[in-house]
């Protein structure tokens, strides 16, 4: 990034990838390069998501449909829903993070297929850029990221079939990133090093790339009999026909349930790397914590109908369903006491990427424990379509997940780039965020249990001061990403040199140059056996044994 | 008690950095699984509405069973061809692998006009009732499978002429994927025909 002289690798082939910056607008194979891509091309989907997400907080400051008209309104909620989940989120927790670092820790040059890799990432851009334009070619999908027939079959099919189509890119991207990370893990291991050693994200990737290859596919198959629907007119999901709306919810829902796991356990992961650095202990719980893991991959696919219980859904079905998703609620669980457990005691330095993990402990147990209320069909029935889901949800999604996004991004900022981030900066980031993240949510929860219907441009105005308040806090969550945005380009440019390893961290991608050179180590890769051993003296860790050599050091 | 242990490690080989067939043969077998669950959706939903969603009483929806076993036929068949052609290429016998090879492309063809064949006789159309739409989405689907498959085929048989082409005894990796792709298809073939026909 700060570093544009890049030294001509003297691997075969090299030469022909642009050098510099242009590298990062190019087909480069490079796992960093490509987990930068991600990073970025999410980052400007995640501003537009956000500027979407202001146009509903602007449209709900009043009880009547004022902003914009309602076909609009609906069109920016579903534009919102699906930039957000499959432009933002999956790709950046997923894409950027896993490419950039899940070679490191398995010790290897690349990913297993960095060809494909590349494929991947590059059927972002123009999936999202087809989403986004079919707002201004002949108006976006209306029926919300779930596409629901019958409104999905009902409403102008144009948007709706652009929809599918940048969708279905999507998916196919997340599966060949998927394919990618099962075999990089499982195969492309350095020699000696054994699974039970990995450090965690390599298991929340494994677990999550399970998820995306056996459910993703699903979601493809729904949508092409839904374009059928809508476009040969046949009848799978219209009951007109003869067909059966509740097909399509089960199948839409078993992706999309796990789709929840793709987008928090690598969070998961991430904040189970952040964690021991910062308070210099082992992880809390490591073999607890990959059973967990794939505990939670497994019931994660058997739980999926617990968001249909006002579909009609049988007693049989209701009960199963709430059953498995109660037992869900275990796994997790020991995940969040062994990060409580990893925090006690600790040396911790509460630095802006450990602000935001304790941000993401808190807002995480918090939609949890709504989620688990929301699992019981009696409260289910009760505030199904409501904004007490919207509030659960973003609960999971902003609280969980984005916030482990910025942590790791103030974690591994200066291995990236090689500058520190600006930290005054980075901790008033943290609490803009933070309260405008609970002032905007929370009192959603109140509004949902007073029967305030979700996804309806228009609402009782006995309701109107209370998403007055949410619209505050979504302001003062746009305003946040301003300290954000100024510190990562200031920084990256002016910050302070950070040196190889500034967090004195164990794990693989620290001891080489920051940044990394091409091949991610000079020598040969080093083998971390026990990635979390913070529990002796710094002064008795060896960290300069393994270091590659710092090839970018002299362009300084 | 140091966590690193960089000097008592081997070098990273080079057959592990760029020779990696294990990786990709492993990398096909897991797209494959990818593949599968989209079948597996279809035939979730085609069971799903078999079991909730009756046929009206004037549907019109029969199929005949000649074709589709002829079908099943030309498909198990190819199969066994396609694991002579890889036989042959292990034994270093390019010609004999080609004409495997060509055999299982035509077998697969013959399927494709027997699937046209029964498409224009059937006496229901795409959109005729639920049950009509499900047929054609899934053999549809899976015709799709079965001409990219031939193609691949086709593009496996350029390739394996001798001296030019690029698919040899030293580099099985092309004839390996299509074969553990065109096996793949088959049984697709054999679960689709079971549930569509049979049951």
């Amino acid at each position: 990034m700060t570093v544009s002289l890049t030294p001509q690798s003297d691997q075969p082939g090299s030469p022909l990838q642009p050098t510099g910056w242009l590298r990062y607008f190019s087909f480069s194979v490079d796992h960093k390069v490509i987990g930068l891509q991600y990073l970025v091309c999410g980052f400007l989907f995640y501003l537009v998501g956000g500027a979407l997400a202001g146009a509903i907080r602007t449209e709900l400051l009043s009880p009547i449909s004022d902003f914009m008209p309602r076909d609009v309104y609906n069109q920016v909620l579903t534009l919102h829903g699906t930039v957000m989940i499959f432009l933002w989120i999956v790709p950046v927790v997923n894409g950027a993070f896993g490419n950039y670092l899940i070679p490191f820790y398995v010790g290897a040059r690349d990913m297993a297929f960095p060809r494909l890799n590349a494929v991947a990432f590059w059927l972002i851009p123009p999936a999202g850029l087809l989403l986004i334009s079919s707002y201004f070619i002949t108006g976006a999908a209306q029926s919300g990221w779930t596409a629901y027939p019958p409104l999905s079959i009902t409403t102008p099919a144009s948007g709706q079939i652009i929809w599918i189509l940048s969708v279905l890119l999507l998916g196919a991207s997340s599966i060949f990133g998927g394919v990618n990370f099962i075999a990089t893990v499982l195969k492309l291991r350095r020699p000696g090093l054994k699974l039970m050693q990995l450090p965690m994200y390599c298991w929340a990737m494994l677990g999550t790339s399970i998820l995306v290859v056996l459910s993703t596919p699903v979601l493809a198959g729904t949508l092409i009999l839904l374009s059928f629907d809508i476009v040969a007119h046949t009848g799978f999901f219209n009951p007109g026909l003869g067909g059966n709306v509740v097909v399509y919810q089960h199948l839409f829902w078993f992706y999309s349930h796990p789709a929840v796991y793709i987008m928090v356990l690598p969070a998961f992961g991430l904040v189970s790397e952040i964690l021991p650095v910062h308070c210099r202990k082992p992880l809390f719980g490591y073999a607890t914590m990959v059973y967990s893991i794939m505990a939670i991959v497994i019931l994660g696919l058997v739980v999926w109908a617990h968001h249909m219980f006002t579909s009609g859904t049988p007693p049989w079905m209701r009960l199963f369903f709430t059953i498995a998703t109660a037992f869900i609620a275990v796994p997790t669980g020991i995940k969040f006491f062994n990060w409580l457990a990893t925090l006690w005691g600790g040396r911790i330095s509460l630095n802006s990427a450990v602000l935001f993990s304790c941000g993401f402990i808190i807002n995480f147990v918090l939609g949890g424990i709504t989620g688990v209320a929301l699992a019981q069909v009696p409260f289910d029935v009760h505030v199904h379509d409501t904004y007490f889901v919207v509030a659960h949800f973003h609960y999971i999604v902003y609280g969980g997940t984005v916030f482990v996004i910025f942590a790791s991004i103030y974690h591994w900022y200066p291995k990236v780039t090689g500058r520190m981030l600006n930290e005054p900066l980075g901790r008033l980031h943290f609490l803009l965020t933070f309260i405008g993240f609970n002032l905007c949510f929370a009192p959603q929860h109140w509004l949902g249990l007073n029967g305030m219907p979700r996804r309806v441009a228009e609402y009782d105005p006995q309701f109107a001061f209370i998403n007055q308040i949410s619209s505050a806090g979504a302001l003062l969550m746009a305003i946040s990403t301003l300290p954000f945005l100024w510190n990562v380009i200031a920084s990256a440019f002016r910050g302070e040199i950070a040196g190889d390893n500034p967090w004195q961290a164990l794990t693989p991608e620290w001891l080489t140059s920051s940044p990394p050179p091409v091949e991610n180590w000079k020598g040969e890769a080093p083998l971390v056996e026990e990635p979390y051993g913070y529990g002796i003296p710094l002064d008795q860790i060896d960290l300069k044994a393994a270091s590659g050599s710092d090839l970018w050091s002299s362009g300084k | 008690m140091t966590t690193l242990n960089p000097s008592s490690s081997e070098t990273i080989s080079a057959t592990e950095e760029h020779g990696h067939a294990d990786h990709r043969m492993f990398g096909v077998a897991t797209f494959l699984v990818a593949d599968a669950m989209t079948f597996a959706g279809f035939f979730a939903a085609y069971l799903t509405f078999h079991a909730v969603n009756p046929l009206q009483p004037d549907a019109v929806y029969e199929l005949e069973l000649p074709l589709p076993i002829l079908n099943t036929v030309l498909l198990l068949v190819s199969s066994a061809t396609f694991h002579k052609a890889g036989q042959n290429l292990r034994k270093g016998a390019s010609k004999a692998c080609r004409q495997w090879l060509m055999v299982t492309a035509l077998l697969g063809l013959a399927f494709l006009v027997s699937q046209m064949v029964e498409y224009f006789t059937l006496p229901f159309g795409l959109t005729d009732n639920l049950f009509a739409s499900t047929f054609y989405a899934l053999t549809g689907f899976h015709g799709l499978h079965v001409t990219l498959g031939a193609l691949m085929i086709l593009i496996v048989w350029w390739q394996c002429r001798t001296p030019a082409g690029r698919v040899t005894a030293d580099n099985q990796f092309p004839l390996e994927a299509v074969e553990l792709y065109w096996h793949f298809v088959d049984g697709i073939w054999v679960v689709l025909f079971l549930i569509l026909y049979l049951l």
